[in-house]
């Protein structure tokens, strides 16, 4: 299976787009699993009719404390790096929302008296959408602070059996979106030919980078300044796959919620065929 | 009294912070003497959880009242776990800060 992330940095210059027309060409040949692993906000699937979903509840591990067998040694508090845990004088304070589920409070309680509890963090959905793709996407509960537990969950249900998954990845270039573009074969990083798309772009590029994903670049809203992209592409000895152009018929479609794939039929070919050239 | 006040430098005419988590440094002020002994507040670079950690410095350094600016939440529920009190001031140095708030104590006894 051959998984590729389309990533962005900049917001809203068409990763869902791409991610959905990619997946779309793709099935007409292959089975294809999309993945909208923007968790804070997924969209893929308004792009697709109702199909009967399932839903599961994603959990992340928190510390439940024994407060008969905890003696305030502190031991929890001097390990904990996010700032969770507290030793008041005669009980420990616990900030839920800092913890990052590391589980090193529990590894060294020399009381035992930290367990293994859970609390939920958001849902997982899937749903096979057309014939030959099938969706996956998740959702994080109101007032969480990390999507990355929901991220890896849904990579790690990623089943074998598909050939392509297309991950759509969240903006941004922080943990989201590099929990995202790790482990991939490849990354589509979609821009806008803008003062501020460019300025992502480069930000973007260099987690790819660092991360050991090689990359292509397709410019959306193409026409105009796409010199600016152009360059910093020719430096980095970064492709350009392919380039959307303005198209107000195509934006007229996007607010009804279509994707029409057959507008730009080249896209997956080139976007293969760039990735089996690497 | 140990009176402790969040602040940005180590002097008593230094400014008061106007943030309890991420100030950079608390003086902790003899009220007797004015003497006084500055101490980095590590929480003041930390990622997340700095109004807690905060708390645990001047818990650390014994002091059962700080004098600050705003308090977030979580740190207002740890001062109040290590029963320590804070006194919002809208003072500019930590000096004024300690005399108008020993001023307002006499007045209230």
């Amino acid at each position: 299976m051959k998984k590729i992330a389309i990533a962005s940095g900049k917001g809203g210059t068409g990763k869902t787009t791409v991610a959905v027309m990619l997946s779309r060409l793709l099935s007409k040949k292959f089975k294809v699993r999309l993945l909208d692993c923007d968790v804070e906000n997924p969209d893929c699937h308004i792009f697709f009719s109702d199909a009967p979903t399932e839903k599961e509840e994603v959990c992340v591990f928190y510390p439940e404390v024994d407060t008969e067998k905890c003696n305030c040694c502190g031991r929890c508090q001097q390990v904990c790096e996010f700032n969770c845990l507290f030793v008041m004088k005669d009980r420990l304070m616990f900030f839920g929302e800092l913890c990052h589920s590391c589980r090193g409070c529990k590894l060294v309680c020399p009381q035992g008296a930290i367990s293994e509890g859970s609390r939920p963090v958001g849902k997982l959905f899937n749903s096979k959408v057309e014939k030959n793709l099938h969706l996956d996407y998740a959702l994080m509960n109101v007032g969480e602070a990390r999507a990355t537990p929901l991220i890896e969950k849904l990579k790690k249900n990623l089943k074998s059996g598909a050939d392509y998954a297309i991950f759509d990845s969240p903006p941004g270039a922080s943990c989201p979106m590099a929990e995202t573009v790790a482990g991939c074969n490849y990354a589509v990083l979609v821009a806008e030919p803008t003062p501020f798309g460019i300025y992502d772009l480069k930000i973007a590029a260099k987690v790819v980078k660092k991360l050991g994903v090689p990359c292509g670049i397709v410019i959306n809203r193409s026409g105009g300044e796409d010199k600016i992209i152009d360059n910093f592409a020719r430096q980095k000895k970064i492709n350009i796959l392919f380039r959307i152009p303005y198209s107000r018929k195509f934006s007229c479609y996007y607010s009804k919620g279509v994707i029409k794939e057959n507008f730009f039929p080249g896209l997956a070919d080139k976007i293969i065929k760039e990735m089996l050239r690497i | 009294m140990k009176i402790a006040v969040s602040s940005q430098g180590g002097s008593l005419n230094a400014q008061v912070a106007k943030n309890f988590g991420r100030c950079p440094y608390f003086l902790i002020v003899d009220s007797e003497t004015m003497k006084f002994e500055p101490v980095y507040n590590p929480a003041s670079s930390m990622t997340g959880g700095a109004g807690p950690a905060a708390a645990r410095v001047i818990n650390e350094k014994g002091s059962k009242i700080v004098l600050t600016g705003q308090v977030g939440p979580n740190a207002m529920s740890a001062l109040a776990g290590y029963g320590i009190e804070a006194v919002t001031v809208s003072s500019d140095t930590v000096r004024e800060a300690v005399e108008g708030y020993l001023k307002n104590k006499k007045t209230e006894d």
